[in-house]
């Protein structure tokens, strides 16, 4: 069976293995379709979005509706799952089969999706409440188990749909209306959570940067088993500017570590800074020209062990100032449930009324009469 | 009290029915011992009912009265219904075992104890002041004092790489081989089972092997049992049959589920007892194509169950008591989305952690009405053991064809005991047909809330080519799926989820009456069989009239469900909650269903039952009370 799109995000073709669906060796046989290039419009539901003027999810649903054609998988083989909060209203908005499911629970939901059927490429939309407060305990299992899923958090540092209260990924001292004296909660640094939860696959990116976005999606879309972005998302309403220092413009430039795998970690408006290895064996922040180009360290996002990507990610402990964006890790592990997908659809053509009749009477039985 | 020598004769007495409970501390491998009994027994051809009843400690402090651990069996020569009230035959290991079972065991009936386990020591943990072998406690009973231990070391003795450590264990298995004398169960089914067991561990072997044998051969030899009883084979519809327990039915009804749709099983859930059962006995089927996971929680178990419906697999999770209130918002979002799914409650004692290995049918308004909005589902409980596998088919097929969450409620009880079944034909199984769509259904569009005449949606599973659509827990328009605010939708929306449960096609009631009763007795669940028990008992021994019936659907409920009641002076309820379905049946049918409630963390027993008949009906015989 053809779908006409020949790549695959994730190099996986397993639509032959038994997964097909009903309806779709019809569509098969009748005609081999022509190779029609998917575009934006494939992706784009007809509904009306309806976030606040501004908001910058517009930018992250343009940016993925963008980008998807290039995944080459077609939309009847994807699915977006969200939980509750602004981000959970992308899944209307994808032109692809979806659940908006309920708050915090979207990586459970999805793993269900996905381990169930190997065929389908399956995206989680989520926040830093949905996905770090209510449903963490469920985004922690999912990179763990290394789901085939990607996971886009976006992170903007407040409640938006409940209008404005704090949340875990807050600053100290936040004041909002659940807050009025500021918020005395110590913020979790997803990047850094998600690599203690042992993500083989864990990356940060910003909404309004449409390049740097699409490359991560790209790295993201590639990548086998769990990938974890967090997209820095600024809520125009009740958090604005908290991600000014990596967003706009007249700060990015000197602010965004755009890591790069294999490179030396360089940045600033000039590339004239840079991370190195300190003498207390610490990264720092330091100008190039100080310490010579040779001693900047080298970003390897492969390392079987995360530390490198730890530190990296505590090198801002908040995106005030200078602060890494990209892939901090990409590693290969074993990618949850999907031999044995494979396993048991197999083991399933097999499985008939004479193996049930077989199940029921095995073990001790006795006839009567 | 006797003592025990060698004797050769001995009398047999044929009897129809014996009540057995094996007692002894957690650690004393007494579940061991009653399921070997039952296996044996089931092979006799008696008819049997076995609940075990053990704490939720793995190992509470040896020899505490909180440790005990017990496995009953009731085996006749007649259909039996129940495990039994109260035993005839205790075994008990120690004295814990003795003061808690003690007082179940009816007067007169025989105690037989391993005497090696009444040290001081073992008398003082256990609470007993005085010496219970030698202060009277045991006058009325027929007591008969084996030191069990010590006959277990020496008849292992010389086994090689056994040390008299090891041997003590195999007590158990002592007592196993001299109830099986008591009752002439074959050796070979038991011999079978340990050599097959233990062929890995060749002294382990030799030593169980060595103590079931002195066990068997000392009842036959001693004097003490100078009577051995036959319990003549019952008669039973011709068939195959083989033993069950509830967890097991539920098990390989959720697989027949699966092979009747040809839906994968897809299965999620987290530990909590007594439902982990059912996913260590579903987790060995991966050949049969069955996917199980351990879900990092309650909540993920649900939500994976629901991914996995939506994907268009038979989604499934089970979970006791506390798991379901940690499901609630997720079987609400399964309703509002419209998917299959089946989600199976084995109900215990609560509230909270309550008694987590003993039983209750608390959870019936919870399943019906435990989630916020007005949030309809099916709900079916099974009645027998064997009865599980039929209601998780039911449940299944409910789901599936009607879109929607259906609750199974099991309760410990029921997942616990066994009872022997007869196999069903799979070719007698019914259909389940998930119709899934597979093309546009208003002119090119694809609409994924259009209905067809049982008012259920579409089931769209993701790579269906053209049917992309996205469903979600805020209200939807009903046809197109969009997100409506709309009142008149709502209004419509939430009228139409309860007429489409309600439009479940679910039997009659049928009501056993044979002579024409005033009292119609009503239950639900696993009171089926101490209800039976009871009317038939009442009919037989005292000339009762009384009339029976179960429900197995309690939503929707059957529609002649208020003719039944209304056709009865008086409608007794029994139930294990404080009258859950009582309130329903009030409210629903103005009928004053009068309640007997239960909440013990026992199974109703027949002789509950018959109790509450009598006081109603004791005055009256037979012909002169309707």
């Amino acid at each position: 069976m053809s779908d006409g799109h020949a790549a695959s995000g994730n190099g996986r073709h397993v639509d032959d293995l038994g997964f097909g669906q009903p309806g779709e060796d019809a569509v098969s046989e009748t005609a081999v379709p022509a190779v029609q290039p998917l575009t934006k419009a494939d992706f784009s539901s007809d509904q009306e979005t309806r976030w606040c003027p501004g908001c910058g999810d517009y930018a992250v649903l343009a940016s993925v509706q963008s980008f998807m054609p290039e995944v080459g998988i077609p939309p009847d083989k994807i699915v977006f799952v969200t939980g509750i909060g602004c981000a959970g209203r992308f899944v209307y908005y994808m032109d692809t089969y979806g659940m908006h499911g309920i708050h915090g629970r979207a990586p459970a939901l999805a793993t269900g999706v996905a381990t169930s059927r190997p065929d389908l490429s399956v995206w989680v939309v989520t926040g830093d409440g949905d996905a770090l407060s209510i449903g963490g305990n469920h985004l922690i299992h999912a990179l763990r188990r290394n789901v085939p899923l990607k996971i886009l958090l976006f992170n903007n540092q407040i409640y938006g749909l409940t209008k404005g209260q704090y949340s875990p990924t807050s600053e100290e001292g936040t004041v909002t209306k659940s807050t009025p004296f500021g918020s005395q909660d110590h913020p979790f640094n997803p990047v850094a959570l998600a690599l203690g939860a042992e993500a083989s696959f864990v990356a940060r990116t910003v909404d309004t940067d449409k390049g740097h976005l699409a490359q991560t999606l790209r790295a993201a879309a590639a990548h086998e088993g769990t990938a974890f972005v967090e997209i820095y998302q600024n809520c125009n309403v009740f958090n604005d500017g908290a991600f000014d220092a990596v967003r706009a413009k007249g700060q990015r430039e000197l602010n965004q570590i755009r890591l790069e795998h294999g490179r030396p970690i360089r940045f600033g408006a000039e590339d004239e800074r840079g991370v190195a290895r300190g003498a207390d064996g610490r990264l720092e922040l330091v100008d190039v020209g100080d310490v010579g180009e040779e001693q900047l360290a080298v970003h390897d996002a492969s390392r079987s062990e995360p530390t490198l990507a730890f530190e990296l990610a505590h090198l801002a402990s908040r995106p005030t100032g200078p602060t890494p964006i990209g892939v901090f890790r990409d590693v290969r592990r074993p990618v949850y449930g999907q031999e044995l997908a494979l396993e048991l659809e197999s083991a399933r053509a097999d499985v008939g009324p004479e193996q049930l009749q077989q199940l029921l009477h095995s073990g001790e039985t006795w006839t009567v009469g | 009290m006797w003592s025990a020598s060698p004797v050769a004769e001995k009398t047999v007495e044929k009897i129809d029915r014996v009540v057995v409970r094996f007692a002894g501390d957690s650690g004393d491998g007494m579940q061991l011992t009653g399921s070997r009994f039952t296996d044996a027994t089931a092979l006799v051809g008696n008819d049997l009912a076995t609940l075990p009843d053990f704490p939720a400690e793995i190992r509470a402090p040896a020899g505490t009265p909180h440790g005990v651990s017990a496995f009953q069996i009731h085996f006749a020569s007649r259909d039996i219904l129940t495990p039994g009230d109260n035993p005839n035959v205790l075994v008990a290991m120690n004295p814990a075992a003795l003061i808690t079972n003690l007082p179940a065991v009816e007067k007169g009936g025989t105690v037989v104890l391993n005497e090696d386990g009444f040290s001081k020591h073992n008398l003082k943990k256990a609470g007993y002041e005085t010496d219970p072998l030698e202060d009277g406690t045991l006058d009325a009973y027929q007591a008969f004092r084996v030191p069990m231990t010590s006959m277990t070391v020496r008849a292992t003795e010389g086994i090689d790489g056994i040390t008299s450590r090891d041997a003590a264990r195999s007590k158990n298995l002592f007592a196993l081989g001299l109830v099986s004398f008591m009752y002439g169960r074959p050796t070979e089914p038991s011999v079978g089972w340990i050599e097959k067991k233990f062929a890995g561990d060749v002294p382990v072997r030799d030593a169980n092997l060595a103590a079931f044998r002195a066990g068997y051969n000392f009842g036959e030899t001693a004097e003490l049992l100078a009577v051995t009883y036959e319990v003549d084979p019952a008669p039973a519809a011709p068939g195959i049959y083989r033993n069950v327990n509830g967890t097991q039915a539920l098990a390989y009804g959720l697989i027949a589920a699966g092979v009747q749709s040809g839906l994968g099983l897809f299965y999620a859930s987290y530990p909590i007892t007594p439902a982990s059962e059912v996913l260590h006995a579903l987790s060995r089927h991966r050949k049969l194509g069955v996917r199980t996971i351990q879900a990092e929680d309650e909540i993920a178990a649900v939500n994976m169950a629901l991914g996995a419906s939506f994907a268009g697999q038979l989604g499934v999770t089970a979970t006791s008591g506390p798991g379901m209130d940690l499901k609630s918002e997720t079987i609400g979002l399964a309703v509002a989305m419209e998917l299959p799914m089946v989600v199976i409650n084995v109900q215990r004692a609560g509230p909270s952690t309550g008694m987590p290995t003993k039983t209750e049918a608390a959870d019936l308004l919870a399943a019906l009405y435990g989630r916020h909005g007005e949030s309809p589902l099916p709900v079916v409980a099974p009645r027998t053991p064997s009865d599980c596998f039929h209601a998780a088919i039911e449940a299944a097929r409910i789901a599936v064809e009607h879109r929607t969450p259906v609750i199974l409620l099991s309760d410990t009880f029921l997942a616990n005991s066994s009872e022997p079944w007869k196999l069903p034909d799979v070719a007698s199984l019914p259909a389940i047909e998930p119709g899934f769509a597979t093309g546009p259904n208003s002119g090119d569009a694809f609409l994924p809330y259009l209905r067809d005449d049982r008012l259920a949606r579409p089931w769209a599973v993701p790579g269906t080519p053209g049917l992309r659509h996205r469903i979600g827990g805020l209200e939807k328009e009903d046809g197109t799926g969009n997100i409506s605010y709309q009142p008149v939708n709502h209004d419509h929306m939430t009228r139409l989820r309860a007429e489409r449960i309600a439009r479940v096609e679910v039997p009659d009631l049928e009501v056993d009456d044979p002579d024409g009763a005033s009292l119609l007795v009503l239950g639900w669940g696993s009171s089926y069989g101490a209800i039976q028990g009871a009317a038939r008992r009442v009919r037989r021994e005292q000339g009762i009239s009384v009339a029976t019936a179960h429900l197995r659907h309690l939503n929707p409920l059957p529609r002649n469900v208020g003719e039944v009641l209304r056709a009865y002076d008086r409608v007794l309820v029994p139930e294990m909650n404080m009258g859950q379905l009582v309130k329903i049946l009030r409210a629903q049918y103005l009928v004053d269903c009068e309640s007997y409630t239960k909440v013990d963390g026992l199974p109703i027993f027949t002789r509950d039952v018959i109790e509450q008949i009598v006081a109603r009906m004791g005055r009256q015989t037979n012909g002169s009370g309707a």
